[in-house]
């Protein structure tokens, strides 16, 4: 690993690559991709053209599902005039916001202790941070429930914003260690020796050789919780606090008849912040989601 | 060692890395003690009580488990959980592999391709699921539609309300959910094999089979075990996707583990009961961990000792 990982960089793997013909390549590389590319972008384009499709056209068999002949801004404008969905909105940016915010913070904080200050212990405190990434919130689920119904927290935007951290902190201290350990320390007992404190070496020393680490454990923190759903699911009832996934999905389903229009638009608008930002920062994600998964 | 010019106590504490690493550390550590460990202990405490909504739990041993070992239902849900994880993650290896392999050859718009393959990954899972759930309609499933019309079926699929149908058909959500993240680590694990190796074994001879077999897998290895290791823990532990698609049903048939704890603790309000079927999926974690880790150290163990 150790030999691979220090010439990471985008290679082309398959050394004789010329010597394969184009139609070969065509049926061996370019119909299993497109197929591929199909069907994990199909259910996209099914959200899209479903929000925009008028019921008479949703609701019948015949005609092409594929394509939309007269579209509509109906479901639209149910969901955001006659739903609380601008409400979930607004919860889930500010949940998503505040709770990533304060994960950062404290994230910062963790990883340099353990990754620079290398206190006694520091090597289990790491150890047992990558053993808290692994706890899934669907066994802690219960026991937060009670907890937050003690605390007198239940049905509020601060039960959601004080227990995202606890999956968030775990990724983004990990995260974080991995780029800190990059940062030489030379530079640091330069500083030292210019008599800098601690603090100011991580404001203005190390956090800024970080900056790609922190873009990438924030996008990252911000898409786990805008996509968190079994906290929100549990610790609110009331619909003027929930947030978007749970509000698509408790408040829209109502009854027999399921009014797929709506529905649809709240998934898609529910998908496309995430997916903006992700646009504008895949190469930081991805350094996350791979930096997290290696080591 | 002496602290001839600081004077104060204060700044000598914070010249000590020991206590400053506790000073940074604090915010941070308190947190996870406060809403992860505690919880965790607590939750397996729960798992021992008869505690319901609003009502403190009197220890009772054994006996949820016992209970639950009795319970047709929960023995279903242990079932479906073990089928769900072990179908999915088994297809979910093979299509990412075979997905980075292709997203590893000389390609035009590499890095586009890259940033859409992981977008199921990104969005809310919640509301893939609800396009799923649309997708899998019994009356207007498009792809009941497509079938029909090519004449390969007469009656459309009801998708969700046949019990193996449902079972497959939310499996074939989470693999859709779940290729991308497999693929993208892979892909990374990919790029970081020299092409060099690859250029020696053709010029031995070596058919392309011969080249993943002896090359590509090998060196990939570590990274396959700690991502399948996470994939099997997102799976096992799976729970918005069968919440939003059947809620477990039909008549239990694709209850996972995590879904059966919920529908026990918070909607039927046996907080105790819940949280012992929460408590119960912690060994098979466990074992997945340790299988990984333990993997992982012998291929360690072998790349260092040989010149394999």
């Amino acid at each position: 690993m150790t030999t691979a990982q220090a010439t990471e960089q985008p290679v082309d793997s398959q050394g004789m690559n010329y010597l394969v013909s184009l139609p070969r390549r065509i049926c061996t590389v370019y119909l299993p991709l497109g197929v591929f590319l199909f069907v994990l972008l199909f259910p996209f384009y099914w959200m899209a053209m479903t929000a925009f499709k008028p019921d008479a056209e949703l609701l019948s068999r015949e005609g092409n599902p594929f394509w939309i002949s007269n579209p509509t801004l109906a479901h639209v404008k149910k969901l955001l005039f006659e739903t609380q969905y601008p409400e979930w909105l607004w919860n889930t940016i500010l949940i998503s916001v505040v709770s990533t915010f304060v994960s950062i913070v404290f994230s910062v904080l963790a990883a340099y202790a353990i990754e620079r200050l290398r206190y006694r212990g520091s090597r289990y405190v790491g150890a047992s941070i990558f053993l808290a990434y692994l706890v899934p919130p669907s066994i802690l689920f219960i026991p937060l429930a009670t907890m937050v119904y003690k605390l007198d927290l239940f049905d509020t935007r601060l039960a959601l914003i004080l227990t995202y951290p606890t999956f968030l902190i775990p990724f983004c201290t990990w995260l974080l260690m991995g780029y800190f350990k990059s940062i030489p320390f030379e530079l640091e007992e330069c500083a030292l020796i210019d008599g800098a404190s601690r603090f100011q070496i991580l404001v203005k020393i190390v956090l800024p050789l970080a900056v790609p680490g922190l873009i990438s454990a924030g996008i990252f923190a911000f898409t786990l919780s805008w996509n968190e759903f079994i906290y929100a699911l549990t610790f609110v009832s009331s619909s003027e606090v929930k947030t978007v996934p749970v509000g698509v999905v408790t408040e829209l389903v109502e009854g027999d008849i399921y009014h797929w229009g709506s529905l649809m638009a709240g998934a898609l608008f529910g998908s496309i912040p995430v997916a903006v930002l992700y646009s504008f920062f895949v190469e930081y994600y991805v350094s996350g989601l791979t930096g997290a998964v290696k080591e | 060692m002496k602290a001839p010019s600081r004077s104060t106590a204060l700044s000598r504490a914070l010249e000590n890395r020991n206590f400053l690493g506790l000073l940074f550390m604090l915010p941070a550590a308190a947190l996870l003690l406060i809403f992860l460990t505690y919880p965790l202990g607590l939750g397996t405490w729960l798992g021992f009580t008869d505690a319901k909504v609003g009502r403190v739990g009197e220890w009772v041993g054994l006996e949820n488990f016992a209970f639950l070992w009795g319970d047709a239902v929960t023995r279903l849900a242990l079932f479906n959980t073990l089928f769900y994880t072990v179908i999915a993650s088994i297809i979910k290896f093979a299509l990412g592999l075979w997905l980075a392999l292709l997203l590893n050859k000389h390609l035009p718009f590499k890095a586009f391709f890259r940033a859409i393959v992981l977008l199921p990954f990104i969005v809310p899972t919640a509301l893939s699921a609800l396009a799923f759930w649309w997708i899998y309609d019994a009356q207007f499933s498009v792809i009941s539609w497509a079938l029909t019309r090519m004449g390969l079926i007469h009656r459309y699929i009801d998708f969700l309300g046949d019990p193996w149908n449902a079972r497959f058909s939310t499996i074939a959500a989470n693999i859709w959910r779940g290729v991308p993240f497999v693929a993208i680590t892979l892909l990374a694990g990919l790029q970081t094999i020299s092409p060099s190796y690859y250029e020696a074994a053709s010029l031995d001879g070596a058919s392309p089979w011969q080249q993943f077999r002896h090359v590509t897998l090998p060196l990939l290895t570590p990274i396959i075990a700690v991502v399948m290791t996470f994939s099997v823990l997102f799976t096992f532990t799976d729970f918005q996707l069968i919440y939003v698609l059947t809620r477990g049903g039909p008549v239990n048939a694709t209850h996972l583990m995590a879904t059966l704890s919920f529908q026990r603790a918070i909607s039927g309000g046996n907080l105790g009961e819940g949280a012992a079927i929460a408590t119960a999926m912690v060994p098979f974690l466990l074992a997945a961990i340790l299988i990984s880790y333990f993997g992982l150290h012998r291929r360690a163990w072998q790349q260092g000792s040989g010149d394999k």
